[in-house]
């Protein structure tokens, strides 16, 4: 470790990596540190993950894919089943189920390979500040504190953030701004060819809960309940009975636990110094609770506008500025979308999901995408999802 | 939701260490930045306001308030 870099990047998921890596191959002096001892691990994660999306970051690789699916089943309460994205010959995304641990390692390790130095069981505790500008971190390594200048920190520290708040961020989430989940990686059953989501009150209020295959007679088997309606019900014992009922089978081989925010864009997520990445930016889409890609969309959008600034001598909000508008325009269009049918999903009751998914009988939905389906479903049920009216100009 | 602190009220948050899956949404939802996930374990400052969302949204039910 220096005393100095031109970008410390703090956490090496997929969007501190991709960050890293972006700033490296620029030609910038980049620090990515990783609080925990193992890159990847333990995995807080469902795993899906659209392929076009991944692709333009990495070439697919099988010692991080865990499975290919077919597409993904919507499951209305009534076990009424909607198909869709099955066709893997047209451009739907087809998802793959990754291998988290090898995926996240493989990221960090691009990095390195472009020239950032990568420090584990690193953990940032704050940072250090001179005349408004953020100027470095403290961070402890080994149990010793040492403090480190950098022209930019990247704050890419997960639903745990703290780099937004020390930067005078306000990212907290409120309970009803994350769904709480919990997983299973289960083995011998039969997961089948597509990632299964179950909605509905009695699966998981507020959320979904799902089934991704991991090949090998395993699956992901998981669920997430909006943070609001936790409590009474915990996420822990929803999966553990649904399990029972209808996986009596299953063995479970992994246990994954973690929370999701589905707040939708903040307000904020760049200071003097100081730019927010993937989860610590509530960049994860809170319809799908996805967030790999778009973590890695905005750390490649953050690394450019990291090198420009470089060039310019500027690290002020003036010029960090272009990484928030890039991603907003972007991912935070994507993500106020997403938003707006999670609000109303979640206030529709099991009968009218059931009547939902019931006018959708006569509809071939396996080709199409969520849009898509949502317009049909629109044209369907006008009453019933007018909210929705203005989402498809 | 959360509440000023009294003098001399003992205030925070018992993590259940046995339970907790250390997944840090707990960190996330917290108002005042009072807790800290590092490696397996949660930390909790005295900055904590005892307004029990963590509590609330721990998806395996490991944090209990202490009054």
């Amino acid at each position: 470790m220096k005393g100095r870099y031109d970008v410390i990047i703090v956490g090496a998921g997929p969007g501190g990596s991709i960050t890293a890596k972006t700033c490296s191959e620029g030609g910038l002096d980049v620090l990515l540190i990783e609080k925990r001892q193992e890159i990847g691990d333990p995995v807080r994660c469902a795993e899906g993950v659209g392929k076009d999306a991944l692709k333009k970051h990495i070439e697919p690789d099988n010692k991080w894919i865990a499975s290919e699916v077919k597409g993904s089943m919507l499951i209305a309460p009534d076990g009424t089943e909607i198909k869709m994205s099955e066709d893997a010959s047209s451009n739907m995304k087809v998802g793959y189920v990754l291998e988290r641990k090898i995926f996240d390692r493989t990221l960090a390790q691009k990095a390195a390979m472009a020239g950032a130095e990568v420090m584990v069981k690193t953990r940032a505790i704050g940072l250090l500040r001179s005349n408004g500008m953020v100027t470095g971190i403290k961070a402890m390594y080994m149990g010793e504190t040492h403090e480190i200048k950098t022209d930019i920190v990247i704050g890419a520290d997960g639903i745990e953030s703290k780099v937004g708040r020390w930067g005078g961020i306000d990212t907290s989430l409120k309970p009803g701004d994350i769904e709480t989940g919990v997983q299973f990686l289960v083995s011998n059953i039969d997961p089948g060819e597509y990632n299964k989501f179950y909605l509905g009150e009695k699966y998981a209020p507020g959320g979904y809960q799902w089934i991704f295959p991991k090949g090998e007679h395993t699956a992901n088997v998981g669920l997430g309940i909006l943070g609001s309606k936790s409590g009474n019900i915990r996420a822990i014992s929803l999966l553990q009975r649904f399990l029972e009922i209808h996986m009596p089978q299953a063995k479970i081989v992994e246990m994954v636990v973690g929370g999701v925010p589905v707040s939708g864009p903040i307000k904020q997520t760049v200071t003097n110094g100081l730019m927010l990445v993937g989860d610590a930016a509530r960049q994860s889409d809170p319809l799908t609770g996805g967030g790999i890609t778009n973590a890695m969309d905005a750390g490649k959008m953050a690394g450019e506008v990291c090198i420009k600034a470089k060039e310019k001598g500027d690290y002020s909000v003036k010029t960090l500025k272009e990484y928030e508008d890039k991603w907003r325009a972007t991912i935070g269009k994507e993500l106020a979308k997403s938003l707006r049918v999670k609000n109303l999903l979640i206030k529709l009751t099991d009968e009218q999901l059931n009547q939902l998914a019931h006018s959708l009988k006569d509809t071939d939905s396996s080709k199409m995408e969520l849009l898509s389906l949502l317009l049909v479903l629109f044209k369907k049920n006008p009453k019933l999802l007018w909210e929705l009216r203005t989402l498809f100009k | 939701m959360c509440y000023p602190k009294l003098a001399g009220e003992v205030m925070g948050v018992s993590v259940n260490r046995y339970k907790c899956g250390y997944c840090g949404a707990c960190v996330g939802v917290c108002p005042a930045g009072a807790l800290e996930l590092i490696e397996t374990w949660i930390e909790v400052d005295n900055t904590c306001t005892n307004c029990g969302a963590c509590a609330k949204i721990c998806p395996v039910g490991a944090l209990e308030l202490v009054k």
